[in-house]
């Protein structure tokens, strides 16, 4: 089984790095009034969340590995 | 990750689900009602009703117990708050079957940077799980979950979006499924092999890192590419990939369609068939964590069925998506193949159909 960091000091580092650079401005390259593609309802990465917490729950159940599944999640009771 | 900007509330809708899974002996059935309301102009509420009715005569359960139904129902609330571009929230989800109760509360905190651009989250859940078995009163464990979540959208160009996920999730406490069992190698039985409970550690913990695409085509479609690491301290590793495309026509409708591909290996303290009884401290035989690959593909519509508005409804949809699912295991056999030696059986394989349809309302 390989070594790991704690998950404490992980999320401590990620919390401090996002924190860190929200602090900084920049000028953005793609303008407000050039974002109407990326509006578009089918851009979403989560269009249907009833949807993809269902799809993400079929797939927990029955795999191995969880996490980093970018729907709305929640708990499971799936063991 | 949350769709959209961490700057705006997500928007008022209303979802009815039914769902349907079917395959490997086992069917599970129920409906998912989820609900979001804005309120106090900083204020957004979401609840959801979800419910698991259960049957199963899956390969485990045919091989070494009797088929048998059960419901779980979930109930779960959440609240966000939006401050200038930040976004918090909070939620609770509680699940409950006759032989597993499960709570977890859960915190995020999202907000937009570099003009908008980059929206970064951070999320933190707790879980407490409670695990009994049917026919012993006298069985009860606990265990105790946590998830650590980061999660990126970028935009990357006018048409190119960009969305990152790292998850950490730690577990402790009662680990396995009080009723699945591990084979043995046994001489004294007709069959060659008996068996007894599955032992896990009693700790866990997985990372899972996902990168994912989304582009909108010169015409409009879009197409989307995903791909997710993950590792874990019991030696699980797995991989996973998706595509997929959508494609919006005249008259209101959308199509989707979906490959996605998933691989992992085993656990370190798996086997189809251990040499005696008692082999090892750990030893599991759940194919959830035995080596095998997964395909699935997708094909799912959307129909738009309130176009212009009516009374205090804004749009409407009417869905309809289907998964096909394949399963393949390579160390996981099919034991309801008889008289041939003890670990020649062949491997198991099943596919399942994944049925949703559902309607969405915006107001």
């Amino acid at each position: 089984m390989a070594t790991r960091s704690s998950p404490f000091v992980r999320a401590f580092v990620l919390a401090a790095a996002a924190f860190f650079i929200s602090g900084c401005s920049v000028e953005p390259w793609v303008k407000p009034y050039e974002r109407d593609h990326l509006a578009d309802p089918i851009m979403s990465f989560d269009r249907d969340p009833v949807s993809s917490s269902y799809t993400g729950h079929v797939y927990e159940a029955r795999e191995g590995a969880r996490g980093a599944t970018g729907g709305a999640g929640g708990g499971c009771g799936c063991n | 990750m949350r769709a959209g900007h961490a700057g705006v509330l997500p928007e008022d809708r209303a979802d009815v689900l039914l769902h349907s899974y079917d395959g490997g002996g086992v069917t599970i059935q129920g409906p998912s009602l989820l609900v979001r309301k804005q309120f106090a102009q900083k204020f957004s509420v979401s609840a959801n009703h979800y419910v698991d009715k259960v049957n199963s005569a899956s390969i485990d359960v045919v091989t070494t117990a009797s088929p048998y139904e059960e419901e779980r129902t979930q109930q779960s609330v959440g609240l966000d708050y939006l401050h200038d571009r930040w976004m918090m929230n909070i939620g609770f989800v509680n699940s409950e079957e006759n032989d597993y109760t499960a709570d977890t509360f859960s915190f995020g905190i999202s907000q937009d940077i570099f003009g908008d651009l980059t929206t970064v989250s951070l999320g933190y859940s707790l879980g407490n799980d409670t695990v009994g078995r049917r026919g012993d009163a006298n069985f009860s464990e606990e265990t105790e979950r946590q998830h650590y979540r980061l999660g990126v959208s970028q935009i990357l160009t006018k048409n190119l979006m960009l969305g990152f996920s790292f998850e950490t999730i730690t577990d402790e406490g009662f680990l396995n499924n009080p009723y699945r069992q591990v084979r043995y190698l046994d001489p004294t039985t007709p069959q060659g092999y008996s068996y007894e409970r599955e032992v896990y550690p009693r700790t866990r913990s997985s990372d899972a890192g996902a990168l994912r695409l989304r582009y909108y085509l010169p015409y409009r479609a879009a197409v989307h590419a995903e791909y997710r690491q993950y590792g874990d301290t019991w030696a699980i590793e797995a991989d996973t990939f998706e595509i997929g495309y959508t494609h919006p026509i005249e008259l209101g409708w959308t199509f989707e369609g979906r490959f996605r591909s998933y691989s992992q290996n085993k656990a370190d303290f798996y086997a189809d068939l251990f040499p005696r009884s008692g082999y090892q401290n750990f030893m599991a035989r759940d194919k959830e964590l035995s080596t095998f690959t997964s395909q699935t593909i997708r094909l799912g519509a959307s129909y738009d069925i309130v176009r212009g508005g009516w009374k205090f409804v804004e749009r409407g949809t009417v869905n309809v998506i289907l998964d096909h699912m394949l399963f393949d295991y390579e160390d996981f056999r099919d034991l309801r193949v008889t008289g041939v030696p003890p670990g020649s059986e062949p491997f198991y394989s099943f596919d399942a159909n994944v049925l949703q349809v559902f309607v969405s309302f915006w107001f």
